[in-house]
């Protein structure tokens, strides 16, 4: 193989990663932002055991991400953490929250502390999906970029129009997802009402993601030149359409795991669309796009980037096979017993 | 104030405040595997009780550990991002590895582990279990890997490109094995099984003097004395071994560790002293002789002192001797509490003298404070350098972020750490309190299987 062909390999690995993030954790923290919208106790509590057994597991898929993105373009986790420093601390912080919130929620009785960890469980999954959405627009958008990589940011620069739709559309995204997972995992009156929230979570987030679209098509033309280029990629944004407009077919004929795998598919399509549009840059320059970090410049040692695609040859087929069986030991409805959070 | 400073106190705090758990989750994990390994051999209903009730434990363990080890792996990128572009190349890789042979393991398997027990067979749960202690162990086994290589850099060498020079790699086994990776397991891992044992044995006391569950603390008791033994003599190997390490490959370290300034053959071991920095001396109880003997065989042995290096390259002295030899005095009492209170166990006497229970109720302290103080010798014995002896700390950091927002992030870190402390405290009593219950015993129809 020639060496670009591991940098190009490492940028769909990545994109993988996060793709994998983005679908599993995804539904976890959907379910979060809609813990509120419970109503009553026992309610709240099958939100919570319906991803009891999977928010961990689905972390990790950020957590390994966050390792590959070190080990395959350590300029890139170096300027993207350290310039957006604010905005990860707060996003680390949501995350330490959320998990412990999840844990400790029901190991007391008591209003006051339960009231508290849901809403803190609410509200670090809402924070945490905004700041994800963010930071994916601002890597879009682009950055300032100094000539040895390094970027002095700060949190009010980042928070602007375009970085905050795309925030709101990871929020939008993320809900409907959580939606579509509460439909299959609950059972009676609540399965009836949480049916009801599937479709203005999907209404918000088909809005969002036109504004998003028509913002980038105007201000970031650099995204459109691929699709320019290769007609044939249009596949991809149709089947987009497709997948998305699918999800209300499924739940109205009552097929509510192919409902949430055409909103898994949707999700991962619009990342493959985002992945398109920004290849080979992993962090766009505002000042000068030749200042771009790519996957090519802002790379490992082929000989690093080769180790670690035997490591994840080896790895990662395991993975995918013990967490599909463990999300196969735990389907169907959710029912609480004495070891449920 | 000073950026540098700052950024090292972050890091402290943070990995400080973590490291409470994974020791516990990895030393917790084991005696997990033992218990119903025992159970699935015996059939011994009470120690089906004893693992539903630990794992409990291990999942309150394992949730603040998971929360607090998330920020680990991005503050590398955060703090210290002039470090992660010098070492990405070689650092990244084993945390990488983590995620995917770690991470993964344990976590998926800790579902099964916590809410599978209807809905898996048992030798598919004692499977899990397994799946999980080992995944702990993985874990560790790539964050020795990763920080061995800052102590002691093998296989890379230095190459200049567009953006400035970095580190590459140039044999990953050879930075995987570096030398002192191997020490450095051992001796990390066994304060973990320490750890966790002793946290077994504590609560099993405290069970004792209260006079309740009396069969249930016993056989706690019976498994975690057996690792706190193993462990607590393999330490003694582990240890001495660490610092042959040190003294082959760090001198800076092993002369701070000692407080030896001057070069010389026939130096002593000092069993509890203050360095005298200004004066260049220890005043405490020392062997003569016996530092060259431990190291190189010999009283020839010569050890290099202090002296030898300018005092910008040298690292903070009495912070590393006393780190050092406090953790090496708990080592020391933990041989003591694990043989003696075992045996006196094996015997009967322990049950019979409340004022020996209690320390044991109390020990649960000390392999905690013995790793937090083996790992700040190991991290501020490598000062001034971040990787030793190729990149100082001052030069890591990451310099755009500015001293405000560290401390802004320092402030916010101190005050929610707190915060989950007291609430793991409260909840981790609760659990205790509340014991074992009746529900935790196999189920009939499962008992007759």
């Amino acid at each position: 193989m020639t060496g670009e062909l591991y940098n190009i390999i490492w940028y769909l690995l990545v994109g993988v990663l996060l793709t994998g993030y983005a679908i599993l954790d995804g539904f976890d923290l959907g379910v979060g932002g809609l813990h509120l919208l419970a109503r009553g106790d026992r309610d709240r509590r099958i939100f919570l055991n319906s991803i009891g057994p999977f928010w961990d597991g689905n972390q990790v898929w950020l957590v390994t991400g966050g390792g590959a993105l070190f080990a395959a373009f350590p300029h890139v986790y170096a300027t993207a953490f350290s310039g957006f420093y604010i905005a990860f601390i707060l996003l680390l912080f949501m995350l330490v929250f959320r998990g412990v919130s999840i844990h400790v929620r029901s190991l007391r009785e008591g209003r006051a502390w339960r009231g508290f960890w849901d809403w803190a469980f609410s509200v670090s999954s809402v924070v945490a999906s905004l700041l994800i959405g963010v930071a994916l627009g601002n890597v879009a958008w682009g950055v300032p970029l100094e000539a040895d990589f390094r970027y002095q940011g700060n949190l009010l620069a980042q928070l602007h129009p375009y970085t905050v739709m795309t925030g709101l559309m990871v929020v939008a995204m993320f809900l409907m997802h959580g939606a579509i997972y509460l439909v299959m995992k609950t059972e009676g009156d609540l399965n009836a009402r949480v049916r009801t929230w599937v479709r203005p979570t999907i209404i918000a987030f088909i809005i969002m993601y036109v504004i998003v679209t028509m913002a980038t098509l105007l201000y970031l033309p650099q995204m459109a030149e691929p699709f320019r280029a290769h007609p044939l990629l249009f596949v991809v944004p149709a089947l987009s359409v497709l997948a998305i407009a699918n999800i209300p077919r499924e739940i109205h004929l009552g097929r509510e795991l192919r409902a949430f795998l055409s909103s898994s598919l949707a999700m991962a399509l619009l990342l493959v669309l985002f992945g398109i549009g920004m290849f080979p840059e992993l962090i766009h320059a505002s000042n000068d796009p030749a200042l771009s970090m790519t996957a090519f410049n802002a790379a490992s040692s082929q000989k690093t980037l080769q180790t670690m695609l035997i490591m994840a040859a080896i790895g990662m087929p395991l993975v995918v096979g013990y967490t599909f069986h463990i999300y196969r030991v735990f389907q169907g409805k959710v029912k609480l017993d004495s070891m449920s959070y | 104030m000073d950026l540098v400073l700052l950024s090292r106190i972050q890091f402290a705090l943070t990995i400080g405040f973590h490291y409470f758990y994974p020791p516990l989750s990895i030393g917790l994990g084991l005696v997990l595997v033992l218990m119903e390994g025992m159970y699935l051999k015996t059939r011994d209903p009470l120690y089906h009780q004893l693992t539903r009730f630990w794992v409990r434990i291990f999942g309150l363990i394992f949730a603040f550990g998971v929360g607090s080890g998330i920020v680990m792996e991005f503050e590398f990128g955060t703090n210290w991002a002039a470090y992660s572009r010098f070492v990405g190349d070689i650092f990244g890789s084993p945390l990488a590895a983590e995620g995917i042979f770690a991470f993964f393991l344990e976590s998926g398997f800790l579902a099964l582990l916590l809410f599978g027990w209807d809905r898996i067979s048992e030798r598919m749960h004692f499977f899990a279990t397994c799946m999980v202690a080992l995944g702990a162990h993985f874990s560790a086994i790539w964050i020795i890997v990763a920080n061995s290589w800052m102590q002691t850099p093998t296989a890379y060498h230095i190459v200049d490109t567009a953006v400035g020079p970095r580190a590459e790699i140039t044999s990953f086994w050879g930075a995987v094995l570096n030398p002192s990776t191997l020490d450095r397991l051992a001796h990390t891992l066994m304060g973990a099984w320490q750890a966790g044992a002793f946290f077994v044995i504590s609560v099993a006391a405290y069970y004792l003097l209260k006079r309740q569950h009396v069969a249930f603390a016993r056989a706690s008791m019976k498994v975690a004395f057996v690792v706190a033994a193993v462990a607590s003599l393999g330490q003694l190997v582990s240890g001495h071994s660490s610092a042959v390490t040190v003294y082959e490959h760090q001198p800076t370290k092993l002369a701070a560790m000692e407080g030896i300034y001057a070069t010389g053959k026939s130096a002593d071991l000092t069993v509890i002293g203050w360095v005298d920095e200004a004066n260049k001396q220890v005043i405490g109880i020392k062997i003569p002789g016996l530092l060259s003997v431990l190291t190189g065989g010999s009283t020839d042995t010569v050890i290099r002192g202090l002296d030898e290096w300018p005092a910008a390259d040298r690292p903070p002295v009495q912070l590393t001797f006393q780190t050092y030899h406090v953790m090496v005095a708990i080592g020391m009492a933990l041989i003591l509490l694990a043989c003696g209170g075992g045996l006196l166990a094996w015997r009967g006497v322990l049950f019979k003298h409340r004022w020996l229970l209690w320390i044991m109720v109390v020990a649960v302290l000390l392999p905690q404070a013995a790793n937090q103080l083996g790992w700040a010798t190991a991290e501020v014995g490598r000062q001034p350098w971040i990787v030793y002896g190729l990149m100082r700390t001052a030069d890591g950091v990451s310099d755009t972020v500015s001293a405000g927002n560290v401390l802004f992030s320092l402030i916010l870190f101190t005050l929610i750490y707190v915060g989950l402390f007291v609430v793991f405290i409260a909840l981790l009593d609760q659990k205790v309190r509340k014991g074992p219950l009746d529900s935790d015993l196999p189920r009939k129809q499962e008992a007759r299987r």
